[in-house]
C-alpha cells in the first residue's frame, strides 16, 4: 500500500503549480473576475498546451489518457492559484459525454476539448436547485426524429463562455442529455451575479431549442448511470481542488502568524492561534487523504467509489469553510478587507460548498449507502 | 498512489485471518461495560494474549531476533484491522508490547532483553507506565518522584498518577528524578520498577464511567537494583521520549476498527429504535448524523493510511502522532455524542445494551486528556509541524 504521489504524478503536480505561478498568479485572479466571463483565452490555450485540457481524456479522442490521481493533483494546484474560468465546467462535460456518447460523438467534441478548442458546462440545476438528477424537470418533447426543449436551468457555472452545454432534460420517464451549441436558436443565456467572481453562474433558457435525434447523448439508455458517473469524477476533482485552497490559505496564515507582532511578540506563539493553525492543518491534511481517496477509488473502479465521493465532498465542504473562517480570523481585520487576497479563497470555498452537492445533500447519499443498503 | 494491498502484504493478511478464523476465543460473558478490571475478564484477556503468542502473533513489530516477526508498518496496521473485524479481545500487555518492549530493544542491556522481552510478548508479565504525577501532568518534565542512589539499588519516593494497568501489571516503566540541581530534563532516570516490590502501593482511582482503569501509585523507600536502569542515568527523559515516540507511532490502527464495530452497532440500533413512530434509520436527522460519524471515521482510516506511507518513507515517528490522537479523540467524543442523540434517553440506560452506550459516552470524556491533551497535541503541530514560535 502506497498513499502518496508517485514521482511522475509529484512533478506532474509540481509543474503545474510553476506554470499557474507564471501564468495565473492573483493579479490576473482579480482582473479575470472583473470581466464578464472570468475566461482568459490566453491562459487557456497555456492550459491546453499542457495537455490538461485533456488530461482524463482517452488517448483514442486526443487526450492524455491519465487517471484522477494525476487529475487531482492538477485540480490541487488549480485551487491553490484560484483558477477562474471554465476549468471545471468542462470537464464534468467532457466525463459525460465520454461516458453517454456515441464513438462519433466523443470524437466529436472531447478531440477539441483535448486540443484547447472547445469549452463546455453541464446545464442540470432548475428552480428546485437539487443535485439529485431524478429531480429534473425540463422537458424534451419528441418532434418528429428529433427534440425539441423548452425551460429554464439555474446556477448553470460557466454557461457565458461555454461552446457547448449539456442540458439535462426529461423525456417521460427517463433522463436524455442534449447537446446544445452556443447560439442555437432558442437559447439564452443569462448571468446570475454571484459571490465567487471566479466561478461564474448562469441563468439559461431553452425556448423551443431543437436537437436532433442522432445528436441526443446516451440514446442507448444510460443517460441517469453516465450523468451519476460524471458527476462522481467531477466531485472529486472540485474535492482535490478545494484541497488546494484549503493549503494557500494554511501557508498564508501562518506565514502571517510567524511575521504579525503584537504585545511585542509574534501573534503565532500565542496558543489561541497555534491551536487555529493545527486545526486548519488537520483540516486540510484530512481533506487531502478523502479527495485522493475518491480520485483514486474511481479511476480503479472500487465498488467503495460512490461512498468516497461523498464523504469527501461532505467532508471538503465543511472543511474548506471553515479553514476559510479560521484563516480570516488569525489575519484580523486586514483578513476582511478587499485588497487581501484571503477573500477570493473565502468566496469560493462558498461556492464550493454547494457546487455537486453541500454536506448535507452528501451525507444522506452516505445514508443511503451504508444505513439503507449496509 | 496504491492502496491496494501488495501480495506479501495480502498473504500476510490472508494468514492471520485464517489464523484468527480457528483462534479468537467466545466474546466474554462475564458482564457488561464497566466491569473490566475484574480479575477473571484480567485472565481472559492474559490467556487470549497468550494464544496469539503460542500461534506468533504477538509483538509482530518487533524484530525477529526478540521474538516478533519485523512487521512493515502496513501489516501491523493490517494486523489491528483483523483483530477488529474478527471481533477479537484487546490485548491487555499492550503498554509492554507497543511501548516498553521496542523501548527496551532500543536502549536496554542484553539481560534487560534476555530478561523482560519474551515475558512481555507471552503475556506473563504486564507492564504499567509510571510517567504523570499529580504535579507533572501536561509538564511530565517537572516530576518530582525521587531515587537516590544508596550503593548498588536506587531508593525510590513518590506518587504516579493516571497509570493505567497498574492494578494488575508486575512491572512498571519507572521515570523519576535523580539529580534534582539539574535543569528539569537532565535530572531524570527511567528505572524497571518491580510492581511487587515491598513499598510500592497501588490505589485504583474511581473514574467518572464507574470503572478503574487508571491508578494511583505510591513508591514508598522501594528499593530498585542499579542494573535497572534503562538507558543511562540522569538521561531519562531520552528514554522517556523513545517511548512516548513509539507509543505515538500506534497511529490508532486499532481504535479505529474499534470505533467501526462500535458504530455499526449503532447503525443497527437506530433500525429497531423508533422516533415519531418510525424506526429512527429513516428520520432525516439521525441519518445526518449516522453519515457524519461514518466519513469521520473513514477519515480517520485513510489518514491511518497516509501517516503509515509518510512513516514508512521517513522512518522516523514524527508528529503523524500528534495529528492522529488530536483527531480521534475528539471525533470519538463527536460520535458518542451522536449516539446519544440517537438513542435518547435509552443511552443513559445500565441496562439498556449492556451499558455499553452510557459506558462509552463517559468513558470517551477522557479520550482528549489521556496520552496528551488535546491542547499538548495543538502546541506540538503549531510548533513541530508549522514552525511557530514555542509558548512556553
Amino acid at each position: 500500500m502506497d498513499f502518496d504521489l508517485s514521482k511522475p504524478q509529484k512533478l506532474l503536480k509540481e509543474s503545474a503549480r510553476a506554470l499557474l505561478a507564471r501564468e495565473c498568479g492573483v493579479g490576473r485572479v482579480r482582473e479575470l473576475m472583473e470581466t464578464e466571463t472570468a475566461h482568459d483565452e490566453g491562459l487557456w490555450r497555456a492550459l491546453a498546451e499542457q495537455g490538461w485540457t485533456g488530461l482524463s481524456v482517452p488517448e483514442g479522442q486526443g487526450g492524455l489518457g491519465l487517471g484522477l490521481v494525476e487529475m487531482a493533483a492538477v485540480a490541487e494546484e488549480m485551487g491553490r492559484a484560484c483558477l477562474p474560468g471554465a476549468f471545471l465546467s468542462t470537464l464534468f462535460a467532457s466525463a459525460l459525454v465520454e461516458r453517454a456518447g456515441s464513438e462519433e460523438q466523443r470524437a466529436k467534441y472531447l478531440e477539441p476539448v483535448a486540443a484547447g478548442e472547445l469549452k463546455a458546462t453541464v446545464a442540470l440545476l432548475e428552480e428546485g436547485a437539487s443535485w439529485d438528477a431524478d429531480t429534473v424537470k425540463l422537458r424534451a418533447t419528441r418532434d418528429g426524429g428529433g427534440f425539441t426543449l423548452y425551460g429554464r436551468k439555474l446556477f448553470v457555472p460557466d454557461a457565458g463562455v461555454a461552446d457547448l452545454i449539456v442540458c439535462v432534460a426529461r423525456d417521460g420517464d427517463s433522463l436524455v442529455l442534449m447537446p446544445v451549441g452556443r447560439g442555437a436558436e432558442g437559447l439564452s443565456v443569462e448571468a446570475t451575479p454571484s459571490m465567487d467572481a471566479t466561478r461564474k453562474l448562469y441563468e439559461v433558457t431553452f425556448e423551443g431549442v431543437s436537437v436532433a435525434g442522432s445528436e441526443a447523448l446516451g440514446a442507448d439508455g444510460d443517460a441517469r448511470g453516465a450523468l451519476r458517473g460524471a458527476l462522481e469524477v467531477a466531485t472529486a476533482v472540485l474535492c482535490a481542488e478545494m484541497v488546494g485552497g484549503m493549503q494557500w490559505i494554511l501557508d498564508t496564515t501562518v506565514e502571517y502568524a510567524k511575521t504579525r507582532q503584537q504585545f511585542g511578540r509574534p501573534i503565532g506563539s500565542f496558543q489561541a492561534v497555534q491551536h487555529m493553525c493545527a486545526d486548519m492543518l488537520l483540516m486540510t491534511e484530512s481533506a487531502r487523504s478523502a479527495a485522493y481517496y475518491a480520485a483514486w477509488a474511481l479511476t480503479e473502479h472500487d465498488p467503495a467509489a460512490r461512498a468516497a465521493v461523498s464523504v469527501a465532498k461532505a467532508y471538503c465542504s465543511d472543511a474548506y469553510r471553515e479553514v476559510a473562517n479560521r484563516g480570516v480570523q488569525v489575519h484580523g481585520g486586514i483578513g476582511f478587507t478587499w485588497e487581501h487576497d484571503l477573500q477570493l479563497y473565502y468566496k469560493r470555498s462558498k461556492s464550493s460548498e454547494t457546487l455537486f452537492g453541500d454536506a448535507t445533500f452528501h451525507r444522506e447519499r452516505i445514508a443511503r449507502l451504508v444505513v439503507d443498503e449496509g | 498512489m496504491d492502496l491496494n494491498l501488495t501480495p506479501s502484504e495480502k498473504e500476510f493478511r490472508d494468514e492471520f485471518r485464517a489464523w484468527l478464523g480457528e483462534n479468537v476465543p467466545a466474546e466474554w460473558a462475564g458482564g457488561g461495560a464497566g466491569s473490566e478490571d475484574r480479575a477473571e475478564y484480567v485472565e481472559y484477556l492474559r490467556a487470549w494474549q497468550r494464544k496469539l503468542y503460542d500461534g506468533g502473533w504477538a509483538g509482530i513489530s518487533w524484530p525477529k531476533e526478540f521474538g516478533g516477526r519485523g512487521a512493515t508498518l502496513v501489516e501491523q496496521a493490517v494486523f489491528q484491522e483483523e483483530l477488529a473485524r474478527a471481533g477479537a479481545p484487546q490485548l491487555i500487555g499492550t503498554i509492554g508490547l507497543s511501548l516498553v518492549g521496542p523501548t527496551i530493544i532500543a536502549l536496554g542491556t542484553e539481560e534487560q532483553k534476555a530478561r523482560y522481552l519474551p515475558k512481555i510478548l507471552s503475556g506473563e508479565e504486564i507492564w504499567c507506565q509510571g510517567f504523570s504525577e499529580p504535579n507533572a501532568g501536561s509538564d511530565v518534565a517537572a516530576l518530582g518522584t525521587k531515587a537516590v542512589r544508596d550503593g548498588e539499588e536506587f531508593v525510590v519516593n513518590g506518587q504516579k498518577i493516571w497509570t493505567s494497568f497498574a492494578q494488575m501489571a508486575d512491572w512498571c516503566l519507572l521515570l523519576v528524578r535523580t539529580d534534582s540541581e539539574a535543569p528539569k530534563h537532565k535530572g531524570l532516570t527511567c528505572l524497571l520498577a518491580d510492581m511487587r516490590a515491598e513499598g510500592v502501593n497501588v490505589r485504583p482511582l474511581r473514574q467518572m464511567s464507574g470503572d478503574s482503569g487508571f491508578n494511583e501509585v505510591f513508591f514508598s523507600n522501594v528499593r530498585i537494583g542499579a542494573s535497572q536502569v534503562l538507558g543511562e542515568v540522569n538521561k531519562g527523559w531520552t528514554t522517556a521520549i523513545t517511548a512516548l515516540m513509539n507509543e505515538r507511532a500506534n497511529l490508532g490502527s486499532g481504535i479505529q476498527v474499534v470505533f467501526k464495530r462500535q458504530l455499526e452497532a449503532l447503525i443497527a440500533r437506530s433500525k429497531t429504535i423508533e422516533r415519531d413512530g418510525r424506526p429512527a434509520s429513516e428520520d432525516l436527522l439521525v441519518r445526518q448524523k449516522l453519515a457524519q460519524a461514518y466519513l469521520e471515521l473513514e477519515i480517520l482510516r485513510l489518514n491511518t493510511n497516509r501517516a503509515l506511507t509518510t512513516m514508512s518513507k521517513s522512518a522516523v515517528p514524527g508528529a503523524e502522532g500528534s495529528l492522529q490522537k488530536l483527531y480521534w479523540s475528539e471525533m470519538n467524543q463527536r460520535t458518542q455524542q451522536a449516539a446519544q442523540e440517537i438513542l435518547g434517553p435509552y443511552g443513559q440506560l445500565k441496562g439498556f445494551d449492556k451499558g455499553t452506550w452510557e459506558y462509552a459516552y463517559l468513558r470517551t470524556r477522557g479520550n482528549t486528556i489521556e496520552a496528551g491533551t488535546s491542547e499538548i497535541q495543538r502546541n506540538i503541530i503549531a510548533e513541530r509541524v508549522l514552525g511557530l514560535p514555542k509558548s512556553y
